[in-house]
């Protein structure tokens, strides 16, 4: 296990067996968001109240659960970073930040969207949506934060910090819809019960989580890469590299 | 299938604006955060080897640049 931990944890390992897994990933990603695009976009029968609005679903859903996924791969990281010094986990850390605030703001504006026809407003202070904005600072300001100092080490600390702390907000967004009860409906997906919609209709659904999740770790894979070349550059093994490649 | 025609299939029922407004922002974004990987990338290896074949072609005074990077070649720092 520590053998383990410890080659995953040496940038020179990790760049070499992230490039092999990296293009499974993004195979799988692509193949499962196109077969969920065209099945939840032109196959999936129309919702008996909502219309074709509600074909939102498929991209609002699957980016909310990643923005809220990457949130907590992002503490983890910044956990595993903090208590064992694995300079991995930080570098995971910062290129996972931006895709989390791009998923936030996505899962926020298709919400925004849909609001309008099924609930006549884009926007209230409800407990979720609120929550969820607290969701997207909360990624501009471990962005901005770690940018803030000159020195890269204080940045990842203070940064990791914020990550550790934040992460309170995830139990909030995901209970919110429970405990004040305002606009937003609860989940419709619940582990411990059937989901209480056609399988035509929560299958894709599931097609496009899963596609979604397998985007992020191919991006996290790729962008942590380069994080590692860019840090490493003056190591012998990265210049080695560069003098190979043409 | 569950719209009759192309055409029906655009106009998603009346709600073409809504539906199309939010999957085109998530489609732009996802596919400009692949762009920006891509790019960030090949940047990224464009300078490391211009700086790699500036070692080789012009071996410098060791004391001027990377002067910890023959040392630490095999430091396995985790």
């Amino acid at each position: 296990m520590w053998t383990f931990i410890h080659k995953w944890g040496s940038p020179k390992w990790f760049y070499s067996m992230s490039g092999k897994l990296q293009p499974w990933f993004w195979t799988v990603s692509l193949l499962l968001i196109a077969v969920g695009t065209l099945w939840g976009l032109a196959f999936a029968p129309a919702d008996y109240q909502q219309g074709n609005s509600f074909r939102i679903i498929y991209v609002h859903v699957p980016a909310a659960f990643l923005a809220q996924s990457i949130f907590v791969s992002m503490a983890a990281a910044a956990l595993v970073f903090m208590v064992w010094k694995i300079k991995i986990a930080d570098m995971a850390a910062t290129v996972m930040a931006p895709l989390g605030a791009v998923m936030t703001f996505v899962a926020l504006f298709s919400g925004a969207v849909w609001g309008v026809p099924t609930w006549g407003t884009w926007w209230m202070w409800d407990a979720r949506l609120t929550s969820m904005l607290i969701l997207l600072f909360l990624f501009l300001g471990v962005i901005a934060l770690r940018s803030a100092f000159t020195s890269r080490d204080s940045g990842s600390r203070a940064a990791s910090v914020l990550a550790m702390v934040g992460v309170i907000n995830i139990p909030i967004i995901k209970y919110s819809v429970d405990w004040w009860f305002t606009l937003h409906q609860p989940a419709t997906f619940r582990v411990t019960s059937s989901p209480s919609m056609p399988t035509e209709m929560w299958l894709p659904l599931l097609i496009m989580v899963l596609g979604f999740y397998c985007f992020f770790i191919a991006l996290t894979l790729m962008r942590t890469r380069s994080e590692i070349l860019r840090r490493e550059a003056n190591k012998r093994w990265v210049m080695d590299l560069m003098k190979e490649a043409h | 299938m569950a719209f009759s025609s192309f055409s029906a299939f655009l106009a998603m029922g009346g709600h073409a604006p809504y539906v199309w407004a939010a999957w085109g922002v998530t489609a732009l974004l996802m596919i400009a955060s692949v762009g920006h990987a891509r790019m960030e990338r090949r940047l990224l290896i464009r300078d490391l080897k211009r700086r790699a074949r500036r070692e080789t072609t012009r071996p410098l005074p060791s004391t001027s640049t990377a002067p910890n990077s023959l040392q630490a070649s095999h430091t396995d720092d985790t």
